[in-house]
């Protein structure tokens, strides 16, 4: 069971706010992106895309493109058909996809033609330069009408629209609603917003020897699927390298985003030459294969007159755009925390993904469960206003209680631990809520307009890749496998090295995180220990960041390695001490005799023997002092055969309270933070600042998604949001001072209670700005049921009293 | 146009410097690929996000939405020009990492060089001025509470005898 926060260890370092080791460079500069590497003899990319939503591709006249000076080659979607495979897909395989758009092109901005020349001036001059024939066919734009009859096929050999559709069932879902005395109902629509980093996605790719090419690229976690990329290209696995670079942000939207170093990657094989592929803004947000959930639900929910809930439907079209690189991964998401923090016992999800002309989806922080979280957090609030109960009282008479853990819910999954009415208590003291009621009702007689948002959600961490999966009867790869690796060295001076094995640093704190266990192992200094990541050729098999899966996965790891490495310098100590190994430990960084400490050496001492006098090393011990674990998902199950139980999937499962206090002006539907507290539970914590930098860039990204971000396209498929002209991304004037607390509730199934808590923010703010918008204006039955909430929604609702 | 060549002389973290460019290249590109001031970054290369952001003669511009030429004759500020030391930080980089003001650091040289700008010409701010006055620069990561923090230390520790004048 989960130990208490009094019975926490003593840790030297965990815990501890220190300063991020990876922030020197940052701060002077030399950050190392995509963008600032630079080989010899380099060829820039610029990239012509599609003006239209759903276009045959007639002839392509590349000639006076090739005449234009500094343009060295132009290739096309046949180019790619030819010489190469279609690429990494891990949806359905009918539902192909090149680099450069073959035949068709399926949405708007989708890449046609690539320009390959002597610097991105003149490959930009190329792209101008090259003649397109496009035959526009009808586009298929509204998700519902592509899958009913009639609807213009995307894929002539999926055959329709209808990428995929299943209905999971969970207990007994039709008597519960029979049963219930209160059913409420909605339609609710989540819309399209993404990660949006301010770094794009980049490759350089470089033909290396024996016909081998390297990739520098920001955007290849998943080192164990790299061959994928390496099949697309028609090279050997062990021809092909990718060495990662550090990315200026991801959130998700670099997960395996793997079109772009596979074009980097085709371009250079044809070329001979490094080519340089990086996206500008326009080719970003247009074409990167990163927009979110865009999900229509049709939700029951039902419930007995004391406010307990009973039952869940959940009716959901996802628009997945034009292809379904990930399948409906983002579904098993939402399944792995389906109830929430709720003792909800019955439950049905069925879910149809939609194939529009619009670009397809990636990763964006929560993967499909933060829109989850939306959607029972506003059922829940709906179901209290009908019940007449408070939105903090029908969540604690719901709640999952501390000592129900572990708890397995309906859907298979199991939560790991919790403390769910400690977090809703700090929350309300933090904000003190009666205060708040108290404003709220004098503000109301003077005809102003605030609203408590009060939520409370699950933060799933660390997935298992079954998820991806079991939406299939017979799925064609049962993956089970999601592990990361880590390599410690001491070297022969006594210093630590420690590499990592996957695409780590996104802006997340990878190095700090290693850098302090491996301190916390040793009691070693954390600012000395150097941190590198492997190039693929040389890695162990690692996942990267992902569902708030690094922290746990590399605490793992690094244990795992340290004590092989403790281990070591037991044997070579307890030889050169004459003492029982048993009898050593290790207290800041020197290895002594327990009760003895003069009888002790230091880590370069050992290093010293270790590496330079074979002679002095007990008998099997060889030299060096290196050693390597890979950490695999520490609790994960399959799901059963008929699917009615679909296993452990994410278990260590953090939880969230916020409360956002917010004015609405009535007369122009605008809003002001008033104030908003924010209180999460991610277990055992490394590092509380870089932790705390989690829940508010979330937030802040969570206020985008609700209020501000949307990637839009109108009736003809047209792309109208380009440029951050028209994606707004929140400034530092729209996200408000966050009052941020912590409930630590370790798990008991992660080395140190560690759990994810990457995705911050963005999992609850949602929830809590539609719940505090509908509280603010109750008088006039507003009900927020879609996103980005708009002023003129705000205002519309108002004046015609209805909902849409 | 593509090919038309210009002489320019600026000075660029204190040190003068006379190139030939072409006339169409922009002063962010000059900056990153003529002169390996790689803490100039381009987020959107059309004027929003203010990652390219320098000081030019002391003030801040969007370096994506300027000509190389049109920068003869001035002053230029890039990150670099505070400290490239990482040992010896300028007590505004000190701030940044203190405060945990950086996540993936894409935006930091903007929000630092503002934050110079901020600290040198406008006085005392109130947290929220701060706010409006960050807001030419996105950023993605960090939710701004800790580069508006960051901003308050180290106006504080350039406003203290022992560090100002760095
Ligand atoms: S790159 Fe200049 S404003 Fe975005
Ligand atoms: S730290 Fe990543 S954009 Fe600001």
């Amino acid at each position: 069971m989960a130990t208490s926060i009094e019975e926490k260890p003593d840790f030297k370092w965990i815990g501890k706010s220190i300063r991020r080791v990876e922030d020197p460079r940052y701060l002077v500069g030399r950050g190392g992106y995509i963008g600032d590497i630079k080989l010899p003899g380099m060829l820039y990319t610029a990239v012509l895309r599609s003006p239209f939503a759903h276009a045959r591709i007639g002839s392509i006249d590349t000639g006076e493109a090739l005449e234009v000076p500094g343009v060295v080659a132009v290739f096309t979607g046949q180019d790619c058909k030819e010489k190469m495979n279609p690429c990494a897909n891990f949806g359905p395989p009918t539902i192909t996809q090149y680099p450069l758009a073959v035949d068709k092109v399926r949405y708007c901005g989708e890449a046609v033609v690539a320009v390959v020349a002597e610097s991105r001036y003149a490959a930009e001059d190329g792209v101008e330069a090259v003649e397109v024939d496009f035959e526009p066919l009808d586009p298929v734009v509204d998700p519902i009408a592509a899958i009913g009859p009639g609807a213009p096929v995307l894929h002539e050999e999926h055959g329709n629209n209808l990428a995929y559709e299943r209905i999971f069932e969970f207990g007994e879902v039709d008597d519960a609603f029979r049963e219930a005395d209160v059913v409420v109902e909605d339609k609710l629509h989540w819309g399209r917003s993404s990660g949006m980093p301010l770094d794009t996605c980049g490759a350089v790719a470089r033909p290396a020897l024996n016909g081998s090419l390297e990739v520098y690229c920001n955007s290849l976690n998943f080192n164990f699927f790299i061959w994928l990329v390496a099949a697309a290209l028609k090279l050997p696995s062990n021809k092909f390298t990718v060495i990662p670079v550090p990315a200026g942000g991801s959130f998700g939207s670099k997960f395996f985003a793997h079109k772009v170093p596979t074009l980097a990657g085709f371009l250079a094989l044809q070329t001979g030459r490094p080519v340089a592929y990086i996206e500008d803004r326009l080719d970003h947000i247009t074409n990167s294969d990163h927009h979110g959930s865009d999900r229509y639900y049709d939700v029951r929910m039902g419930l007995k007159s004391d406010g307990t809930i009973t039952a869940l439907d959940v009716d959901v079209v996802d628009d997945y755009g034009a292809y379904l690189q990930f399948g409906v991964g983002t579904h098993g998401n939402s399944l792995s925390q389906a109830v929430g923090p709720y003792r909800l016992k019955n439950l049905r999800y069925r879910l149809r993904a939609a194939l529009t002309n619009k670009c397809q989806q990636g990763a964006y922080r929560g993967f499909g469960s933060e829109v989850q979280n939306w959607v029972l957090e506003r059922m829940v609030d709906k179901a209290a206003r009908q019940l007449g109960m408070g939105p903090e009282e029908i969540r604690r008479h719901n709640f999952i209680q501390p000592d129900e853990f572990p708890y397995k819910i309906p859907t298979g999954n199991i939560y790991d631990s919790g403390n769910y009415p400690a977090v809703l208590q700090r929350a309300i003291e933090m904000l003190d809520l009666d205060k708040w009621r108290t404003e709220q009702e004098r503000a109301r007689k003077e005809g102003r307009h605030i609203g408590i948002g009060v939520v409370t959600t699950q933060e799933r961490s660390v997935f298992s890749s079954t998820e991806f999966w079991f939406w299939f009867d017979k799925p064609a790869f049962p993956l089970t496998s999601s592990p990361e690796s880590v390599t410690l060295t001491i070297d022969p001076t006594g210093e630590f090295q420690v590499q990592m094995h996957s695409q780590a640093m996104w802006g997340n704190s990878p190095e700090t995180v290693a850098a302090m266990l491996v301190a916390e192992e040793f009691g070693v200094d954390p600012y000395k220990v150097n941190v590198s990541y492997a190039d693929s050729a040389h890695s162990l098999p690692g996942t990267g960041p992902g569902g708030s899966r690094f922290t746990v996965m590399i605490a793992g790891a690094v244990r795992g390695a340290s004590k092989r490495l403790r281990a070591k310098l037991f044997k070579i100590a307890a030889h050169e001490l004459e003492a029982s190994e048993d009898d050593l430990e290790i207290v800041e960084g020197v290895v002594r005799v327990k009760g003895v400490p003069d009888k002790s050496r230091s880590l370069a001492e050992l290093a010293s023997t270790a590496y330079f006098f074979a002679l002095n090393l007990p008998e099997g011990v060889e030299s060096g002092l290196e050693e390597s674990c890979t950490y695999d998902h520490p609790y994960t199950t399959l799901p059963s055969d008929d699917r009615k139980d679909l296993g452990v999937f994410y278990p260590f499962m953090g939880h969230a309270c916020h409360i956002a206090v917010i004015e609405i002006d009535a007369e122009t539907g605008t809003h002001k933070f008033l104030d908003y507290v924010a209180v999460h539970d991610a277990g055992t914590v490394v590092n509380p600042k870089t932790l705390a930098g989690h829940v508010t860039g979330g937030a802040a990204q969570g206020i985008g998604s609700a209020m501000y971000e949307e990637l839009v396209y109108d009736e003809d498929g047209q792309f109208k949001c380009s440029t951050f002209m028209d994606y707004l991304i929140p400034t530092a004037m729209e996200v408000p001072e966050f009052k941020l607390g912590h409930v630590e509730t370790p798990s008991p199934y992660t080395e140190f209670g560690i759990k994810g808590g990457g995705e911050g923010g963005r999992m609850v703010a949602p929830a809590a700005i539609s719940a505090a918008i509908d509280d603010a204006l109750s008088d006039y039955g507003v009900r927020i049921t879609q996103l980005p909430i708009k002023p003129s929604e705000i205002l519309r609702q108002i004046e015609t009293g209805t909902q849409s | 146009m593509a090919g038309d060549m210009r002489s320019i002389t600026l000075t660029i973290n204190g040190r003068q410097l006379s190139r030939d460019v072409e006339t169409r290249l922009t002063l962010a590109d000059f900056l990153r690929d003529h002169l390996d001031l790689t803490g100039v970054h381009l987020g959107c290369e059309h004027g929003v996000c203010g990652c390219c952001t320098v000081l030019l003669d002391g003030r801040s511009v969007r370096s994506c939405l300027m000509f190389a030429v049109q920068a003869d004759g001035h002053e230029i500020e890039t990150v670099e020009g505070l400290s490239t030391d990482i040992d010896k930080l300028h007590p505004i980089q000190e701030a940044f990492s203190e405060e945990h003001a950086l996540q993936c650091g894409f935006c930091t040289p903007a929000m630092i060089l503002r934050t110079k700008e901020l600290i040198t010409n406008d006085g005392e701010l109130s947290r929220e001025e701060i706010r409006e006055q960050l807001s030419g620069i996105l950023c993605r990561c960090t939710g701004y509470q800790n580069i508006v923090n960051a901003v308050v230390s180290a106006r504080e520790k350039m406003h203290d005898p022992q560090v100002a004048g760095r």
